[in-house]
């Protein structure tokens, strides 16, 4: 992970690149209206047809849009998807998790290196491919993943990387090497042929036989207060990880006075290890659309949004099939199911590579088409949120799980877990075990519990919620996956004992470097000092007070951070200090007579060493040699 | 009854600019109401080469920049009770530190001594060469603050710090009353 | 004090706010300072640097973009609050280079003057990023140098909405973010030394750097030689 160490301007375009036409870059503006607010869209749609963000292109981009140049640089760098220098016709990104790594990346990464003749971070001189890592793409379940262009691959193993590179490098597209009759595939069918859903355990809500719009239309035999009412009577609470009531949420937005309202969707599912929304997506997405006109029924919007995360685009068209389906049968756009005024009607945001914006206020900003940066609270979403308005914003298992709960009733709902943590949750399952994938199952499981149904039984360390969750140790496979105890957006990884602790603990915590907004000092500095902090556990050079030091920073980033990534970040070290403390201490290297043993003087002097081409007086024994 | 003993200081400069010892005789007149607390062992104030004898306080100017300077300091952590890092370069590296920005590439110590002895803009160096004599002590890879060399005890800021501060600091260890800095002294420059 | 103003109490004093004012913006007015490095008079608030942080009513929040609300006990100066203070102003200083004693800041510098106020003086455990970028000094009238920049944003908002011109904005993410300019330099802009954004009190440190200036005020009289950092807005208190 690089740091401030290396933030220098990008280097310049070093391969050749045809000059980008300005007459096209103002046709992809005109296609948005020249909307400011969709500049994600249009950079988009410039990085796709022209690979990089240049210069010119900005100060086009920033007159058609009325905008300054600074500021659409502002949203070109801030995305990890878009370039400011020339990528390659196929740009191949290889899931830089830690589940992917211990799955064999570094082999992969290498094949990809060799037939390529490319490293890892670079574009090929003639043009024709870009490599480089990014973090978790939503498949751990069948690691190691890559994305290629618009598809994806998973379940690469060495002879797999090569064949894809082969295929690449004789100039086949991607979507012909995923299957040959591409083409002629449904959009469900394209999909399901690049991932497996892996759904080992279906419940009584989601996964199980599903009827069609069945909510949809008794919501509409009821008043908007009375659904919320249904809502709030189930228990429902979000299901992206922070778990606010659903039907609070939604009777705040609906409560305020405003013009307009908006519904959107967060399918921006960016922690790692987490992927129940990638087969919601896949197999369930009308379910998601029924979920979202009955909220907007609900608070009394017309317009909504799924923002469906960078890393998901192959299910793009999938998504937009099942938008086109609907409108076509009334159930979205104008007199919805023929009740007059009723209208909804919801578009596709794409992401682009920036875990932030699963951040609700970041997830507005991006829709915004602004640098995806949480907004100041107050005011909330539900009272100002997307440009201005009352905004709903939930995951897409809450909608999922609303939508059923119209159908069901709130009482059914109600019934299934326990008290705090109603209905069933979807949990991804990945890392060390039998079974990976999918599990649909009511609240209040035990952690050992699921080992045991997932094929992990010899779990040594269980990450549950993702790097911001918490990693527990075999004392604690009893505590139970509910939000009162532990709580998760659904990601739990499996770690065997051969895993090192602060292996995974570093690679989490620079995730949360580069995925840090910047906004705030805490999380933008503090977090770089953490990740620096456990390098140096790793290679033994920690003082035995850096145990006191990870503690206190980590206090200080949590309380004063400005969203819900910095107050959430120092949890790998924080959990792990508490359920893996020897691996902290067996680290440390205490001081002799006051003096760190921790600063190597023979390393420091060993380019000195090689430069005056003579030993030293003070280190060497031998300094003649 | 016998006389208690004078604490015993010791004093060095490592990559400093002797400024800080400056301060320290900017003590002025005082000088003389602290030589009746204090006798100075090793520093360049008596050059007095070695430790004579272990010592209460070492006060320590500069950081370390090469193989020397983490020798000393070393020895001044063996040999001292307390030690003070006095001045911003030994708190924090200072002026030579600067050399660790611009330090990024893949020789950065051979890209150092080129810009400072053949290549830089104003350079006159007519032998063509960087220094190697074998008296020169091995430059470090980067420049580094005491403290993460030894343990540092106190730090009195400053470039240099006033003769008051440090006159202040010294008298009120010495009479184990010292609490902190009136923020209207703290100076970093 | 109207029908609709609110009170609620500072470390126990207690204060008087109009509806909508911050937290901050009560204790200003009530001679009550609030350290502060992102916030600025006259400019929007940001609620970036976190230097304001406060407990209302036991949590933290931002004081300066946080609604005052009735009855609410805020914690300003304490040594819990006060040493999360100086880890953030510690961290600006390592994230950056901030070399005091060449700074041609240093003396009016509101980064150095809230380490004084916050007695950053204790060894330091955090490490130095070291930044290497680029000085800017291609405008005849002013020089950048963003190696000392602590991300404030001030000249940003001083530039879109007192200047009406827009000359800086941030880039990047992260770590990586930064104030750039909107041109190939500053020189490709249009900032002119006569703007509200170049002035000296719009750049926290030594940043933005107006030449032919440097130095006309000696170390030892300059702004923070005076006072503690604060010490105008606690000096209404007294006064």
């Amino acid at each position: 992970m690089s740091t401030a160490a290396q933030s220098g301007d990008p280097a310049g375009p070093t391969v050749s690149v045809p000059s980008i036409p300005e007459e096209q870059i103002v046709a992809i503006c005109e296609t948005y209206a020249n909307d400011r607010h969709r500049m994600l869209d249009i950079l988009r749609e410039v990085q796709d047809r022209f690979r990089w963000i240049s210069p010119k292109v900005m100060e086009t981009v920033a007159r058609q849009t009325g905008l300054s140049r600074i500021e659409v640089e502002g949203v070109a760098s801030f995305y990890s998807f878009l370039s400011q220098t020339p990528k390659g016709r196929v740009t191949i990104r290889l899931c830089d998790d830690i589940v992917d790594r211990f799955a064999g990346l570094a082999e992969v990464a290498g094949i990809f290196e060799q037939e390529l003749g490319i490293g890892m971070g670079e574009t090929s001189g003639d043009g024709a491919f870009s490599l480089e890592y990014t973090p978790c793409i939503g498949l751990c379940d069948q690691a190691p993943a890559a994305m290629v262009n618009d598809v994806v691959v998973t379940s690469l193993t060495p002879e797999r990387a090569r064949q894809w590179a082969q295929a690449l490098k004789a100039g086949t597209p991607p979507e012909e090497i995923v299957s040959e009759r591409f083409s002629e595939l449904t959009p469900h069918a394209r999909a399901t042929e690049q991932v497996e859903n892996n759904i080992r355990h279906a419940g009584a809500v989601l996964l199980g036989p599903v009827p069609d719009s069945a909510g949809l239309k008794k919501a509409l035999d009821m008043a908007p207060a009375q659904i919320i009412d249904t809502i709030e009577a189930s228990g429902l609470r979000g299901c992206g990880g922070a778990g606010f009531t659903t039907g609070r949420k939604w009777r705040f937005a609906a409560s305020e006075p405003a013009e307009k309202r908006y519904v959107l969707c967060n399918a921006d599912e960016g922690e790692p290890g987490t992927f129940k929304d990638r087969v919601l997506l896949t197999e369930r997405p009308h379910l998601l659309v029924e979920g979202m006109t009955i909220a907007a029924r609900a608070v009394g919007a017309r317009e909504g949004i799924i923002y469906l995360r960078g890393e998901y685009v192959y299910l793009r068209e999938l998504i937009e099939e099942v938008l086109a389906d609907r409108r076509a049968r009334g159930l979205l756009g104008a007199n919805i199911l023929g009740i007059d005024g009723f209208d909804f009607d919801l578009r596709v945001q794409m992401g682009a590579g920036a875990y932030i914006c699963g951040e609700e206020g970041a997830l507005i900003s991006s829709c915004e088409g602004l640098p995806g940066e949480p907004k100041t609270r107050p005011p909330f979403p539900v009272n100002r949120g997307y440009l201005g308005f009352p905004t709903v914003v939930n995951n897409v298992e809450t909608f999922c799980h609303a939508a059923r709960i119209l159908d069901r009733g709130a009482q059914w709902f109600f019934d299934m877990g326990e008290e705090g943590s109603h209905g069933t949750k979807l949990f991804s399952v990945s890392g060390d075990c039998l079974n990976p994938g999918i599990y649909e199952l009511p609240y209040g499981l035990e952690v050992r519990e699921l080992l045991e149904m997932v094929g992990g039984e010899d779990a040594a360390a269980v990450q549950v919620g993702g790097p911001s969750g918490t990693m527990i140790a075999r004392d604690s496979f009893h505590r139970r996956l509910t939000f009162d105890d532990l709580a998760t957006g659904g990601a739990v990884i499996v770690f065997s004992g051969e895993r090192n602790v602060l292996e995974i603990v570093e690679y989490y915590m620079s995730f949360f470097v580069h995925e840090s907004c910047g906004y705030c000092t805490p999380c933008r500095v503090g977090n770089v000092f953490l990740q620096k902090a456990i390098g140096k556990f790793r290679k033994g050079l920690a003082n035995p007070e850096d145990i006191d030091y990870l503690k206190d920073l980590s206090g200080t980033i949590i309380e004063t951070s400005r969203c819900g990534l910095g107050m959430t970040s120092p949890n790998p070290i924080l959990t792990t200090l508490e359920n893996f403390p020897l691996v902290y201490s067996a680290m440390v290297k205490p001081s002799k007579d006051r003096i760190r043993a921790t600063f190597d003087i023979q390393s420091a002097i060993e380019g000195a060493r090689k430069l005056a081409k003579r030993r030293s007086y003070i280190y060497d024994r031998d300094f003649s040699k | 009854m016998a006389e208690p003993r004078k604490a015993r200081i010791a004093t060095t400069s490592l990559a400093g600019c002797f400024g800080c010892h400056m301060a320290i005789l900017d003590i002025d007149e005082r000088l003389i109401e602290l030589m009746k607390l204090v006798e100075i062992d090793r520093s360049p104030l008596t050059d007095i080469k070695r430790f004579t004898q272990r010592c209460d306080i070492g006060i320590i100017e500069g950081g370390c920049c090469n193989e020397e300077n983490v020798h000393v300091l070393r020895d001044f952590r063996r040999n001292c009770d307390v030690l003070i890092a006095i001045g911003q370069c030994a708190i924090m590296g200072g002026l030579p530190v600067m050399r660790n920005a611009i330090m990024h590439s893949d020789a950065p110590l051979r890209e150092c001594l080129e810009e400072a002895y053949i290549t830089g803009r104003y350079i006159r160096n007519t032998t063509h060469d960087i220094p190697n004599d074998p008296a020169l002590p091995l430059l470090l890879d980067e420049v580094y603050p005491c403290s993460e060399v030894v343990e540092i005890d106190y730090q009195i800021p400053g470039c240099a710090p006033t003769g008051d501060v440090i006159y202040e600091t010294l008298t009120s260890l010495l009479a184990g009353k010292f609490h902190g800095f009136d923020r209207m002294h703290i100076k970093f420059d | 004090m109207s029908d609709q103003d609110i009170t609620f109490t500072i470390d126990g004093v207690e204060i008087t706010a109009k509806p909508g004012q911050t937290i901050m913006e009560a204790a200003d007015e009530a001679g009550i300072y609030i350290p502060r490095l992102c916030d600025h008079e006259g400019l929007r608030h940001q609620g970036g640097c976190r230097v304001c942080t406060v407990k209302a009513n036991g949590r933290s929040v931002a004081a300066c973009t946080q609604p005052a609300a009735a009855g609410i006990a805020v914690e300003n100066e304490n040594t819990h609050v006060n040493k999360m203070r100086r880890d953030l102003v510690e961290m600006l200083f390592h994230e950056g280079n901030h070399l005091c004693p060449i700074c041609e800041a240093s003396g009016n510098c509101e980064l150095q003057a809230m380490a004084y106020r916050l007695e950053m003086v204790d060894p330091t455990r955090f490490p130095y990023l070291e930044p290497c970028r680029a000085v800017d000094a291609s405008h005849p009238d002013i020089a950048l140098d963003t190696n000392r920049c602590i991300s404030c944003g001030r000249c940003i908002r001083a530039s879109k909405d007192v200047d009406g011109k827009g000359v800086f904005g941030y880039v990047g993410r992260g770590i990586h973010r930064r104030v750039a300019v909107n041109g190939e330099d500053l020189a490709h802009t249009d900032a002119d030394a006569a703007d509200h954004a170049m002035s000296d009190e719009v750049c926290p440190v030594g940043c933005i750097i107006r030449k032919r200036v440097g130095f006309v005020t000696p170390i030892g009289e300059r702004e923070f030689d005076k006072g503690l950092i604060g010490y105008e807005i606690e000096g209404k208190r007294r006064g």
